[in-house]
């Protein structure tokens, strides 16, 4: 039997959640190995639409939204590369007058976060963001939040994460974890064997069988992002935008990347196959989703979109991730199921995790992510 | 039992055939095609407004041409024929078809792809200047349109195709500069017992560098082009010829092609299998003798699964029409078969000769200057692939696409993901089916947002 290879921690799963992990532990001086099963930022982190949004979220979310934010902002001297983050502001609008007080509702509670909305009139929507609908009829906007290239971050941290002396195995995928006296064992695809005395599992849609090894089990679904791109037109849409609505199909959203393609998403998510780790964008929905963001932007109806993807991302049952240590198992610790919503939290969720993995504590409050919540009663 | 539903895509050589052979068996076949008349590339029917007589459009294929068409005008009637029309999806046996604004989800027992070839490029400096043409383009220009590229055209590349089209444009009144073939001579040498398979096709190729050469048009082999240059336009082409030394041909267009690459968007997002094919260097879906794709129901046929020509392409698309009828329980005499793959194999026999005779150049792609464009939708250049391997350490196109853009814009990689192939290998220096090939991905072409269509 091969000798295992050891350090401080081994992250299971190199999407933007254990990347970002890898380098800010790297900086408490922990070594650190990093396995993944295929890429890094393959999935999940590199197919998601690229929002670094924080309004919206499940408020108890917000602090931790706000850490990634801060992040977000140094990107260059941390990694050296800005990972295309435009800090344009996010604007959220709705169709239907009982949404516009929900959206008033949300700005007030979002306050003693330390999220200032600005809510916009249906005329000073027009004014402001000409190339919206006349149905929309109101908006929030946050206007330090933005969007970035997800192709880009995760494998920006991960590179960031190996200067600092890190080691990073792709096309690694863990089969088994056991603890013997006080190390994690770890058996891999290629045979390789790792060992430290602390884990931490993220790894997104693939993290459940690994959890329920430990913990009580979580409800975890894989699903697909559906997205696309359109060919480059002239550039004129600065922030990210999202519809609000309860309908799911509506909930479309989109931003303009410098150089002109408009990259958009949401409404219904298609199929997910871990186990050949394909995801699939339907054509009904990209025909639904035709609809849906021709009403928010009527121009749009004029460009032709060049192409679809997916990618696998794991979604809990509660549309909360789960982040923290195990309730069980010491030396323990998880960072996956972010719901579709976890690219923005990714560099915040690295900063908390190396902070309570090196030093036993976080000054940024995550219980409401614990995995004791799937504990039977 | 309602009757199956089966549709082809492509009305070209393979599809005409396919659809033929399902109507003779008392079925009525959907069949897609994105111009609006049949005939494919190789057959393209002329305008209705042009009058020009078949001879001076298909030249020796003439008949051949006439021939096609007129059986396919007579199935018509028997036929849900589609023109303009694109296939632009498929996803678990429903086929996503384009009619100008339209969507519609057509569900099928049995999908024959016939979609056809493009031009296969190999980049060089100067390529993306006003003037200079695909083989494919070139010959377009000519058949549908009466136009040439330019009164002064050079033919640069490989393939009979280089050939071919050399001979029309003398034959149309252009002052063909140069043919200038990639391929060394003694290439073509070597394939000549497989080329003699079909000795009347040899014969035909014999002819057209014969007749240019009897008609002063120059012609080298083995050459490296090294530029296309001019202001605003094309002016000149450099080269270095077979000997090293460096010539200059004055031109005004320049006609490009290494022979063609299949269109295999279709086949990929039908989730069927590929593999690495090693004489044409290129991923192709695997199929068995008869069309059959890995996935039940998809059927290949014609330049779509691995160029062969036009005859090749018949014949195939015949046979997978046989191969429908066989699976759908109907009778097929043995004989009928039998024939069909014999003539087949002997064009596949053929088709390796040329791929032998007229090898694309892929020691090219290493060569290339880091500043020249390969992929021209997106506008990435040599250098930038090659910083995917050194910055990014990608280890496969894909992940390259991800990083640097390659094959990300309007075309989806079909003209530079080969060439693109090529450079990511040489920089990593590994062989290129190391590196992959770029997933198909929906759409298959540009898809106006502007769509209206109902899911199925």
């Amino acid at each position: 039997m091969t000798q295992a290879a050891a350090a401080d921690v081994v992250i299971v799963g190199g999407g933007i959640m254990g990347a970002a992990t890898a380098l800010f532990l790297r900086r408490y001086g922990r070594s650190v190995i990093l396995l993944e099963r295929g890429l890094v930022g393959q999935q999940a982190s590199g197919v998601n639409f690229g929002n670094v949004r924080r309004q919206g979220r499940f408020l108890p979310q917000l602090p931790l939204a706000n850490r990634a934010r801060k992040v977000w902002g140094e990107l260059q001297e941390l990694l050296g590369e800005d990972a295309e983050f435009v800090p344009n502001g996010h604007l959220r609008v709705c169709f239907r007058k009982e949404e516009v007080g929900r959206l008033e509702q949300y700005a007030e509670d979002a306050r003693p976060y330390g999220l200032d909305l600005e809510l916009i009139s249906r005329n000073a929507l027009r004014v402001r963001f000409p190339y919206l609908s006349a149905d929309a009829i109101a908006g929030s906007f946050s206007p330090k939040d933005g969007h970035a290239n997800p192709r880009l971050a995760a494998p920006a941290f991960a590179r960031a994460a190996v200067r600092a002396g890190a080691a990073v195995y792709e096309n690694t995928e863990v089969t088994a974890i056991a603890k013997a006296a006080d190390d994690f064992i770890l058996e891999t695809s290629s045979r390789a064997r790792f060992r430290a005395p602390i884990v931490q599992i993220s790894a997104g849609a693939w993290a459940g069988a690994l959890a329920a090894l430990f913990d009580a089990p979580v409800p975890l679904q894989p699903r697909g992002p559906q997205m696309a791109v359109t060919e480059p037109a002239p550039y004129a849409i600065a922030p990210s935008i999202g519809v609000f609505s309860d309908v799911e199909e509506e909930g479309v959203y989109l931003r303009q990347v410098t150089r002109g393609n408009i990259v958009y998403g949401g409404g219904l998510r298609g199929p997910a196959l871990p186990e050949i780790r394909r995801a699939y964008v339907d054509p009904a929905n990209t025909l639904r989703q035709f609809q849906h963001v021709r009403r928010l932007v009527p121009a749009l109806a004029a460009l032709n979109i060049i192409r679809t993807w997916s990618g696998i991302e794991g979604y809990v049952d509660d549309e909360i991730p789960v982040i923290g240590p195990s309730a069980h198992t010491a030396g323990l610790y998880y960072a996956f199921g972010f719901c579709g919503h976890g690219f923005q939290l990714g560099p915040g969720v690295g900063e908390v995790m190396a902070e309570l993995i090196a030093t036993g504590a976080t000054t940024t409050p995550i219980e409401p992510f614990h995995i004791s919540r799937f504990a039977r009663a | 039992m309602a009757e199956p539903r089966i549709v082809i895509v492509g009305a070209g050589p393979a599809g005409m055939r396919a659809a033929a052979r399902l109507v003779e068996a008392g079925l009525c076949p959907v069949v897609v095609d994105e111009a609006p008349a049949s005939g494919g590339q190789i057959y393209r029917r002329q305008p209705r407004q042009f009058h020009r007589a078949a001879a001076s459009l298909y030249g020796f294929e003439a008949r051949k041409a006439t021939g096609l068409h007129r059986m396919f005008d007579a199935l018509l009637p028997r036929i849900d024929y589609r023109p303009e029309t694109l296939a632009w999806n498929v996803y678990e046996n429903v086929v996503h078809l384009r009619h100008g604004t339209e969507s519609e989800a057509l569900r099928f027992d049995a999908l024959i792809l016939a979609p056809g070839a493009t031009d296969r490029i190999m980049p060089l400096p100067g390529w993306t200047l006003p003037g200079v043409y695909s083989l494919g383009g070139a010959q377009i220009a000519l058949k549908a349109q009466a136009c040439a590229i330019g009164a002064r055209p050079a033919f640069l590349g490989t393939g009979p195709l280089l050939y071919l089209v050399a001979y029309q444009y003398v034959r149309a009144g252009a002052a063909v500069a140069a043919v200038l073939d990639t391929s060394p001579l003694a290439g073509r040498i070597a394939a000549l017992p497989a080329l003699s398979a079909r000795p009347s096709m040899l014969a035909k190729g014999l002819y057209y560098t014969a007749w240019l050469a009897a008609h002063g048009v120059g012609m080298l082999s083995g050459v490296t082009p090294l530029a296309i240059t001019g202001e605003g336009r094309v002016h000149q082409l450099r080269l270095r010829d077979s000997r090293g030394s460096e010539q200059i041909i004055a031109c005004d267009a320049v006609g490009l092609g290494y022979g063609l690459r299949s269109e295999t968007q279709l086949a990929d997002l039908a989730r069927c299998e590929f593999a690495f094919d090693a004489p044409s260097r290129q991923w192709l879906p695997v199929t068995d003798t008869d069309g059959r794709s890995s996935v039940p129901g998809v059927y290949l046929a014609g330049d779509g699964v691995r160029a062969a020509g036009a005859d090749a392409a018949e014949l195939a698309g015949r046979l997978a029409a046989c191969a429908v009828l066989a699976d759908l329980g109907r009778t097929v005499r043995p004989a009928e078969t039998a024939l069909l793959r014999r003539r087949l194999a002997r064009t596949a026999r053929f088709g390796r000769g040329l791929e032998l005779g007229f090898s694309w150049p892929a020691r090219l792609a290493g060569e290339l200057p880091d500043a020249t464009l390969v992929c021209r939708c997106e506008a990435i250049t040599a250098g930038e692939i090659r910083g995917a391997a050194s910055t990014f350490g990608a280890p496969e196109m894909n992940r390259a696409k991800a990083f640097v853009r390659i094959g990300m814009g309007r075309c989806q990689g079909r003209y530079c993901g080969l060439a693109g192939a090529e450079v990511l290998a040489a920089a990593r220096g590994v062989p290129v089916e190391k590196v992959g090939r770029l997933r198909g991905q929906a759409p298959v072409k540009p898809l106006s947002i502007s769509l209206a269509g109902a899911a199925p």
